[in-house]
């Protein structure tokens, strides 16, 4: 589809002439590679727009309804004066694991820790940064991971990336602690972050990261993130994505993953709150022996919106997929799972899994679930299932004449649902605070200024913090 | 007198089930409730505890000296009311200690007590799994899932015995298990009566009455109690079947 003839909604101009006009900024100060991946990025958003109702995958989206809304496409970086903890607590902390942020679209910390290696050679920092130091990674790795011509919104972010983070893990080293980015939102005006990671895992390295989502106040907000991931040879992940915006932020959140020969990946996804979210994940299974373990949860209430789309590339023989996501939608909530497994004619003795089950609070809570199979291989072990229910009334009943009231029985019957999935969880403290969290969020008692360090009196009051304006 | 119902009429979606009934149960007494599928047993033990969707169109249900028709069914359990259910519900992810113990939580609040601490709520769990005979390994698993018929009905006891009810409604409790189960079931109750509690035991057979004695023996028929006698009523059951019964009642 061409574009060019029909008209641009106000999202797409803005984004196009927020191009046009800091295209020497955003090309002339990166990587060769990323700057040309800027062009044919900003080449295809310029042709196909963002994607609308008539692109299948996009048809049942509310995202499309959207594009009228205006957004501040560039703020200046924001000047590290305070440790982040002092702006937002998050609720998942601690000693195991080390926490780095962004704000407002831009990594935050001080100049020196823009880019550290540790003593095992991990380098960790901002993405800005690594392209000119590991100049050899981004020729290997950026744009190549992405189907970055995807969409529009992978183009744009392509396109138009301010900032993100980057992460290598050397050859045989396992961090042992795990990396946690908090990316914080807070401002006054709408803004739309476009930001871009890319973490690279060396051979029979291991990493756990964890991606969190958060917003500070009640600002409407779009994030568009893309995130690339290149997990070599045996090599294990485990990627968490915590995600809890508030309800007038938009957050799209594309991950892609490309397995080598006998790596293993768990991905846990939990999405408390916002808005309307979409999690896409690609996950490439390219060596024999790979093995991924994608989970999700999701709690909607309100008019809240989240779709969660994977697709698993079975292109080798001999791999191994499961999909378990979960939800709990209340209200006039509404969601959709798309699940797309690919396995190739030759990729025999595949074994791949996916199973999405809801609970639907009310009559008016809607999801979409719909699995897409598509096999070339006969040698497959391969199912799936869906399904869409109620809370039962009988062990609620049941529940009850035990001497429980209905409000607890009601939450230990929707815990006792997502808890096949948080159980799954392997670090003991993470999977307790994901539970404390579920379990808050089901009691309607987990708002995002609880985690505010200034408990102010007014919840919607936004935080002030300090723009450098000598860098304007 | 701990209950006393009367002239319940009970409908389940505009269907009249309970028409008329009377029944009152005073501390210290077991009746046996017997009649043929289908006449309300399981409807008056619903009514009783206080299940939704079935409406008293008439009549009135005291307990302990409180009309209770409206009272919320948790509310009602935690003033003593307990049933054994004919069919016990499995609830997958919630497990049998987590249940058992906001269950007993739920009840000390509701007595201003504190909460259970966790040393003696773990004795009693395992005295009281001694006394209705249930493997260890049931009270680790989620709410009855995977348990067979028998353990079901076993973990039934094993929760009133843990709960101790004042009145305590025992629906066929006995069906489906074997002479040894029953007598499990018979020593839980057996172990649990006194003069402040009271039993109103459903079932279709004589053999349980055998182990747990009953003061009282009533016969169901269309939603109604149609004879009430002493346990020697259970024998002429047992003997002659509910039909002269049933063609006294129609003619
Ligand atoms: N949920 C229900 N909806 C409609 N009818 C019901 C329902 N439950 C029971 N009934 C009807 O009520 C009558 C009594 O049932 P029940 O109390 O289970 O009898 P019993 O326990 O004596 O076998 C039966 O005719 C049965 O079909
Ligand atoms: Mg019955």
């Amino acid at each position: 589809m061409q574009k060019s003839d029909t008209i641009y909604k106000l999202l797409e101009t803005s984004l196009i002439n927020e191009f046009e006009q800091k295209q020497v900024a955003l090309t002339g100060s990166c990587h060769p590679v990323v700057s040309r991946s800027r062009i044919n990025g900003f080449e295809f958003l310029k042709d196909n727009g963002l994607p609308d109702r008539k692109n299948e995958k996009w048809k049942n989206s509310p995202f499309p309804g959207q594009y009228e809304e205006e957004y501040l496409l560039d703020i200046p970086p924001v000047f590290y004066d305070k440790a982040a903890e002092e702006i937002f607590r998050c609720e998942i902390h601690g000693f195991w694991a080390d926490t780095y942020s962004m704000l407002n679209g831009w990594y935050y910390s001080t100049k020196e820790n823009q880019l550290i290696t540790t003593g095992d050679g991990v380098v960790v920092g901002s993405i800005l940064k690594a392209q000119h130091q590991y100049p050899e990674l981004f020729e290997k790795h950026f744009g190549n991971i992405a189907n970055t011509e995807q969409d529009g919104f992978t183009a744009a972010n392509t396109a138009l990336f301010k900032d993100g983070m980057f992460i290598y893990v050397p050859d045989g080293v396992e961090v042992k602690n795990a990396v946690q980015l908090i990316k914080l939102i807070n401002l006054q005006e709408p803004l739309m972050v476009n930001s871009r990671n890319l973490i690279i895992l060396g051979k029979s390295s291991r990493l756990t990261f964890l991606h969190c989502d958060d917003s500070v106040n009640h600002t409407p907000g779009f994030i568009n993130t893309l995130t690339e991931v290149y997990m070599d040879e045996n090599s294990s992940f485990e990627l968490y994505k915590l995600q809890n915006i508030n309800d007038n932020t938009s957050l799209i959140n594309n991950t892609f993953i490309h397995q080598e020969r006998d790596s293993r990946l768990k991905v846990n996804i939990l999405s408390l709150n916002g808005g309307k979210i979409r999690n896409e994940l690609h996950v490439n299974l390219m060596g024999q022996g790979a093995d991924a373990d994608i989970n999700g949860v999701y709690l909607v209430d309100k008019q809240q919106h989240i779709d969660n789309q994977v697709y698993i590339n079975h292109a080798v023989p001999n791999c191994h997929s499961n999909e378990l996501f979960k939800g709990v939608l209340d209200e006039e909530a509404s969601g959709i799972f798309n699940g797309y497994i690919y396995v190739a004619r030759d990729a025999q003795k595949t074994n791949a899994f996916q199973r999405n089950n809801n609970i639907l609070m009310t009559p008016k809570a809607t999801i979409d679930t719909m699995p897409f199979l598509e096999i070339y291989a006969d040698d497959v072990k391969c199912s799936h299932g869906a399904t869409v229910g109620q809370l039962d009334d009988e062990a609620l009943f049941y529940m009850m004449q035990r001497g429980i009231g209905r409000e607890d029985a009601r939450l230990l019957l929707m815990f006792a649902f997502l808890a096949e999935v948080t159980s799954k969880v392997s670090i003991e403290p993470l999977r307790i605070s994901y539970e404390d969290m579920i379990k808050r969020r089901l009691r309607g008692e987990l708002s995002i200024c609880d985690k505010c360090v200034l408990h102010c009196s007014e919840p919607d009051k936004p935080i002030e913090f300090d723009i450098d304006l000598s860098k304007i | 007198m701990l209950l006393n119902i009367k002239n319940l009429h009970v409908a389940i979606n505009g269907k009249e089930i309970l028409k008329g009934l009377n029944l009152s149960v005073n501390k210290g007494e077991v009746h046996a409730i017997m009649g043929p599928n289908g006449t309300g047993k399981s409807t008056l033990a619903a009514a009783i505890t206080g299940r939704e969707n079935y409406d008293i169109t008439k009549g009135e249900i005291i307990y302990d000296g409180e009309t209770i028709n409206d009272m919320a069914p948790d509310i009602r359990a935690n003033k003593g009311i307990f049933l054994s259910f004919q069919y016990p519900v499995e609830i997958p992810g919630v497990s049998m200690t987590n249940f058992m113990r906001t269950a007993i939580n739920a009840q000390r609040e509701f007595n201003g007590l504190e909460a259970i601490p966790a040393g003696e709520f773990l004795k009693k769990m395992e005295e009281m799994k001694k006394l209705v005979d249930i493997n260890t390994k049931l009270t680790k698993r989620s709410v009855n899932e995977g348990f067979s018929g028998g353990e079901k009905k076993k973990n039934e006891i094993f929760q009133m015995a843990m709960l101790e009810p004042k009145l305590a409604i025992l629906d066929e409790t006995d069906s489906g298990l074997d002479i040894d189960a029953l007598k499990v079931v018979a020593r839980g109750v057996n172990e649990l009566r006194s003069t402040d509690n009271a039993f109103v035991v459903i079932t279709h057979y004589q053999r349980l009455l055998d182990y747990i004695v009953p003061d009282f023996v009533h016969v169901m028929y269309d939603g109604r109690i149609v004879k009430s006698g002493g346990k020697g009523l259970a024998f002429e059951l047992e003997e002659k079947g509910y039909d002269w019964i049933i063609d006294q009642e129609d003619e």
